[in-house]
């Protein structure tokens, strides 16, 4: 158990850290003349809001969704199709598209989350192969493989989000966000119920929580996290085709969360970072591509479980661990 | 062709498919219960069942019987380094983490397969005529005969193995329940890694007795992969007989669907037949509920 006094410092710490990422990410632009490094931190935005729901559901949950490309792809062609083809207004439209991946995510939570073991797993990869199929071959609403084009860029009044600039500040303030409200919820009464739940099913059951609803819950509200990055990118992107939202996008989402750590909020952020940003490094080695992606995430899972962030950390730790008592030794003042 | 004709024409085809779905979802159904985990990685077993057919029969011309088995042989090999490797050695033996590994495992091996047998779709020649044979007014291919035979052959050849000889017993009482098995003294080790080899060799046969009809390719695993495992969830997962049957069901609906409703959702349907088992009966048609452990 934790003391109040180290709780209290470790808010504090938090808020720290939040402050400072907050100033490293709205400085950032300044230094970045490239409108293509831009373009590639606000993909690497929309994919922190999705690996960020994502966590919440492997961390605290204990269960894998692979079809979370499909929720993110929900989200982005509701939003596509409806304003482009329907002419809705974008704003009330994300709030819709949200709505209905919701349901859907409830209609397939409902069923497979009452079963023990992993059937989220089998429900949620046959549910993307669909979305993916129908996104192909429905081609007179989706547009089919050659995909959905001319989704108009989100407006407040006469400010058009219409370069990568504007939506950079758009993406990571909505990422923020994002990681703000997932950081206050894992330390809520509900983020308890959570944390027990991933540790003992069967123990936080007899604890009087429902673990039912909260897996029934968190799933839901992942997949609609998932959809509302989907309606940004689709916005961002004004263009959208079924191949970003095949079953291999979902496992590079699990991949970010794996490399993060499964329940560490701040490793999901590294995660999705540098696995959208290495794979642009990597442009050179293109055939290679696919390869290096198999091999960190059979690297990091072999080697290190709880993710390649919180893994850093460790090693990080255990080398100031040395350090102070090295000085212990000596008989000087810890720095 | 008159409708019944029709029906029996697609029966015999997804009888075909259905085949090589109850290979992979016999292949899927021994890891777990050897292990407890889903192999993503059975697709490619089946991938590379194909590609190294190929390699042996049609570029090196090593005579076809011989190919088969150097090919079952190869593909076991893989099955076995996958075991012996990264899972042996995974620092995490959580379930979720193994599974994933698998799931690394299948990237790494399509793309591996990508860079040595390209991009382009290959093909096997059939093992006998190409001639159709035309049986009860439909036309079946020489090939689905020799799809539907090796299979059969190849399940009785387990059922053997299984009930009659000591190592398949020792399977299946590590499946049963590993403590006991290894308080009785079963090489458990042993077992889980004769399951992955096995598991190898029997994804070599399906992707070799499917190539000649389908061509292969280096991302034909993921979907055909995928099928087997709803085969196996249809049947009900574990269940050895539950795999040949899911597999001859999701064969014939997934034909049958494709023919009479429409052909372009055909990999659709498969998905949804797959949604509904888990929604309605989650054990599948053999399966037995698990009682809930509280």
């Amino acid at each position: 158990m934790r003391t109040l006094r180290e709780r209290i410092l470790m808010e504090k710490k938090t808020k720290l850290y939040l402050i400072g990422y907050a100033i490293v990410v709205f400085i950032t632009p300044v230094f970045l003349g490239n409108n293509y490094h831009l373009m590639v931190l606000n993909v690497a935005a929309v994919n922190i809001i999705v690996v960020l729901g994502l966590n919440l559901l492997m961390g605290y949950a204990g269960q894998i969704s692979l079809g979370h490309a499909a929720f993110f792809g929900l989200g982005a062609y509701l939003s596509g199709i409806l304003t482009t083809t329907c002419g809705f207004p974008p704003w009330p439209t994300i709030l819709l598209s949200l709505l209905v991946t919701g349901g859907v995510a409830y209609a397939i939570g409902i069923p497979t989350l009452k079963l023990e073991g992993h059937y989220l797993v089998m429900a949620t990869l046959g549910f993307n192969v669909i979305v993916y199929i129908v996104m192909i071959q429905f081609d007179r609403v989706t547009g089919g493989p050659s995909g959905f084009p001319g989704i108009p860029h989100l407006r407040i009044g006469g400010f058009v989000f219409n370069s990568d600039r504007r939506m950079y500040y758009l993406l990571w303030s909505i990422s923020m966000g994002v990681l703000l409200l997932s950081l206050n919820l894992i330390r809520s009464r509900v983020g308890r119920a959570m944390a027990a739940l991933s540790h003992n099913e069967v123990a936080a059951m007899c604890s009087g929580i429902d673990t039912e609803k909260y897996k029934i819950g968190i799933f839901v509200m992942s997949a609609m996290l998932a959809s509302l990055a989907g309606s940004f990118y689709a916005h961002y992107i004004t263009f959208i085709s079924p191949g970003t939202f095949s079953i291999f996008f979902s496992l590079q989402l699990v991949t970010m969360v794996l490399v993060g750590g499964m329940g560490s909020l701040w490793g999901s952020v590294f995660g999705a970072l540098l696995l959208t940003v290495l794979p642009e490094w990597l442009h050179g080695v293109k055939e290679y591509n696919v390869l290096i992606y198999g091999l960190v995430l059979m690297i990091v899972l072999v080697f290190f479980p709880r993710g390649l962030f919180p893994g850093i950390l460790q090693i990080l730790d255990k080398r100031k661990v040395v350090r102070l008592t090295e000085s212990a030794r000596l008989g000087k003042e810890a720095p | 062709m008159t409708l019944p004709v029709l029906i029996f024409q697609f029966i015999a085809s997804g009888l075909t498919t259905g085949s090589t779905y109850a290979l992979i979802a016999i292949g899927f159904s021994l890891i777990h219960n050897a292990t407890g985990i889903v192999n993503f990685a059975q697709g490619e077993f089946v991938m590379l069942g194909g590609m190294f057919m190929i390699t042996f029969y049609t570029f090196l011309k090593i005579p076809m019987v011989l190919s088969f088995f150097l090919t079952a042989l190869a593909v076991g090999a893989v099955g076995m380094f996958l075991e012996r490797g990264p899972l042996r050695h995974a620092k995490s033996k959580e379930i979720l983490i193994l599974v994933m590994i698998t799931v690394g495992a299948s990237i790494v091996i399509r793309a591996i397969s990508m860079m040595v047998w390209g991009k382009n779709p290959m093909t096997l020649p059939p093992f006998s005529g190409e001639a159709p044979l035309i049986l009860l007014g439909a036309a079946v291919m020489p090939q689905s005969l020799w799809i539907f035979g090796i299979t059969v052959l190849v399940v009785a050849a387990l059922n053997y193995f299984f009930n009659r000889t000591l190592t398949g017993k020792a399977m299946r009482a590590v499946a049963a329940s590993r403590r006991a098995a290894i308080l009785t003294g079963i090489p458990v080790d042993r077992m889980i890694f004769l399951s992955f080899t096995l598991s190898g060799a029997l994804g070599a046969v399906a992707g070799i007795i499917l190539t000649p009809i389908t061509t292969t390719s280096y991302d034909v695993g993921v979907m055909l992969g995928l099928k087997g495992f709803s085969a196996a969830i249809l049947g009900g997962y574990g269940s050895m007989p539950g795999a040949v049957l899911g597999g001859f069901v999701l064969g014939v609906l997934e034909s049958l669907g494709a023919g009479l409703i429409s052909s372009e959702y055909k990999d659709a349907l498969a998905f949804l037949i797959l949604l509904m088992v888990l929604f309605l009966k989650p054990s599948g048609i053999l399966g037995r509920g698990k009682l809930r452990r509280v």
